[in-house]
């Protein structure tokens, strides 16, 4: 991957506040890169520093090779759709799709080609003639897109441009934003609040909490090998079970864990680090199953109780009480045909495995 | 609707008309004597004439007193809504320090007694500054009444505007300055030009502060008031405030029918009126 824009030390304060605590982190050319937390984390900072719109109190920012400390943002290889997607409400669509050409050396009528280009790509071919402010929520996202693609950036920024949609059309937009992107392969670096959202998106994530980059990883890495219980938490549901752990002879480490007992991890089960004493064990939903009447365990085996159902037609969501832990265990199970659904209050068998328990040093 | 309610509506509607009836009656007595046929404004009207309008254009005092008014009138306006079109730009979208007072400032002119403002502006012109008065002074009067108006319509229009909407203009390659041009000044031209003409019309008609600053040349409303010495002439007073009122709700009209049409080419809801 050949980095295209590098991040070196950024801080930024507004005031008192200090909205980014130092971010580094390099993005390649090419590449859908996310930027993922919850509100008031920096991620919208970090992107409106890249597009020119805030200044980093210290610390670089370069695209394409380029120190950007001096490149205001109408002269900047990025272009940005906005979360409100700032469709100009007084141009038609054609005009607005064609602003940033205003200043191209194009003639009359390779301009009006390519702007039919661009509405084409985004799935409004012929709707150039319509005034902006009368079109729909999905389609003033379309010509946002299409007016910050027209230009042909290095990098097209997107800050939540997804969050005002309606759910259908959300998952639409998602995987059309990811077709384009393949298709154009320009960088495109997207801000989002939603942890699904990025990983069904993104080739790479960067998860904040405070202004700080907490972890840096591929969709999968992210999931699987969180750094912290706090980015478990964050992308996803992650069950949390107190522990005790001890390097054993050896590289294994062994965990004595409240409700499940003891068992044995290996080293690459602590992305966090290890360090001997109290943290915890996180456990995905979709790694623990609950044993139906007559079924083999494979795993090991814990006995508890169901504590709540929740029922989503595809899936059934238990929350299973087991003796010894201090808070009850989401189990996620496929509903398939002629498997049942236990009542609360029964009694479940609930199988787990050691190779899937990631353990957080406290 | 439950009878109660409709009976209340019924009381209401009274204390309505009647409280319409008070506040109107008097200007529309205006052009009930204007078009009189007799120079005694009382009942029984003695009959239909026009002869008040045109004994209008045969009084040179008057025509220059018009010319003044529509001079200092459109000054006026072009200065307070440049102004206000600045303060606007500054309260909204930038941050600095001691911004709530300098706002509220700015603003006070809207409740100063219009004397106080008169007196303390001819103190300040003459006996400090020891400017002669002209149609210049008053001018400078009006601009300071005027400006709040125009920072408060404006503010409106500043602030249904997605600052977005000017970021998208620069990332897409424009400068601040054609960002301007090209996105700001159509968005809120609706905003502009409703300023404008409220500016307008407030100074054409104020006479307090244009009793106190003028200088030879009165402006249409003092003129009106010097003219209230000689009895025969209050017909042709009559005539004129026929026409003041009309320009008025001509010019007000205008300014509403402006804010709505920017508030549709915003696609925003409307909210209630500055008027």
């Amino acid at each position: 991957m050949k980095p295209l824009i590098t991040l070196s030390g950024l801080h930024k304060s507004f005031g008192d506040v200090e909205v980014l605590k130092g971010i580094e982190a390099e993005i390649g050319e090419g590449e859908f890169f996310s930027l993922l937390g919850p509100s008031g984390c920096g991620k919208t900072t970090l992107l409106r520093i890249i597009a020119g719109f805030e200044t980093p109190t210290s610390g670089v920012l370069s695209i394409d090779g380029r120190d950007m400390s001096t490149v205001p943002a109408n002269k900047r290889p990025t272009n940005m759709v906005f979360q409100s997607y700032a469709v100009f409400p007084h141009l038609s669509v054609a005009q607005n799709v064609g602003f940033g050409l205003r200043r191209s050396e194009l003639s009359k009528v390779e301009k009006a080609k390519k702007i039919e280009e661009a509405l084409g790509m985004v799935g409004l071919a012929g709707l150039g003639g319509r005034a902006a402010h009368a079109l729909s929520g999905g389609q003033r996202q379309r010509v946002a897109l299409a007016r910050a693609l027209i230009l042909e950036p290095k990098v097209l920024l997107l800050d939540e441009p997804l969050s005002a949609l309606d759910k259908k059309l959300r998952e639409q937009m998602q995987s059309e934003l990811r077709r384009l992107q393949r298709q154009v392969g320009i960088t495109f670096i997207l801000v989002t609040h939603d942890q699904e959202e990025a990983l069904i998106m993104s080739d790479r994530i960067a998860v904040m909490f405070d202004g700080q980059i907490a972890q840096l990883a591929p969709p999968q890495e992210l999931y699987r090998r969180p750094v912290s219980r706090r980015v478990g938490d964050f992308i996803g549901v992650m069950n949390f079970l107190p522990a005790e752990a001890r390097l054993e002879e050896g590289r294994d480490i062994a965990v004595e864990i409240a409700g499940l007992g003891r068992t044995v991890l290996e080293q690459e089960q602590c992305p966090a680090g290890f360090v001997n004493g109290r943290g915890a064990v996180g456990v995905r939903p979709e790694s623990l199953s609950v044993l139906f009447d007559g079924e083999q365990a494979r795993g090991e085996v814990a006995e508890g109780e169901v504590a709540e159902v929740i029922y989503y037609g595809d899936m059934t969501y238990y929350e299973i009480a087991l003796p010894g832990a201090p808070e009850r265990l989401t189990v996620s199970m496929k509903n398939r045909a002629g498997r049942p659904v236990l009542e609360r209050g029964a009694a479940a068998r609930l199988e787990w495995d050691a190779s899937s328990l990631i353990y957080f040093p406290s | 609707m439950s009878g109660w309610l409709s009976k209340r509506g019924g009381w209401l509607g009274v204390y309505a008309v009647v409280y319409l009836v008070f506040l109107y009656a008097p200007i529309f007595l205006l052009p009930t004597f204007a078009f009189n046929d007799s120079t005694v404004i009382a009942f029984p009207l003695q009959g239909f004439t026009t002869e008040w309008f045109s004994g209008l254009s045969g009084v040179p005092a008057l025509t220059g007193a018009v010319k003044t008014s529509l001079l200092i009138a459109v000054t006026s306006a072009l200065l307070a809504t440049t102004l206000g079109l600045c303060a606007a730009r500054a309260g909204v979208r930038y941050r600095f320090p001691g911004k709530g007072p300098i706002m509220g400032l700015i603003m006070v002119p809207l409740v100063l007694p219009e004397i106080i403002v008169g007196v303390s502006l001819l103190v300040v012109i003459v006996s400090i500054l020891g400017l002669p008065l002209s149609s210049w002074t008053v001018i400078l009067g009006h601009t300071l009444i005027c400006t709040p108006f125009a920072v408060a319509i404006l503010n409106a229009s500043y602030q249904s505007l997605d600052t977005s909407l000017e970021e998208a203009a620069i990332d897409l390659g424009e400068t601040p300055v054609s960002t301007f041009r090209l996105i700001t000044l159509p968005l809120i031209m609706p905003g502009i030009i409703a300023s404008l003409l409220i500016s307008f019309t407030i100074s054409l008609d104020e006479f307090i502060i244009a009793f106190f600053l003028t200088g030879a040349e009165p402006t249409l409303p003092v003129y009106i008031w010097s003219q209230l010495r000689f009895p025969q002439k209050l017909p042709i007073v009559m005539a004129l405030g026929t026409i003041l009122v009309a320009a008025s709700i001509v010019m007000l009209t205008l300014a509403e029918i402006m804010r709505r049409r920017g508030l549709k080419k915003a696609g925003k809801k409307d909210t209630g009126g500055f008027l």
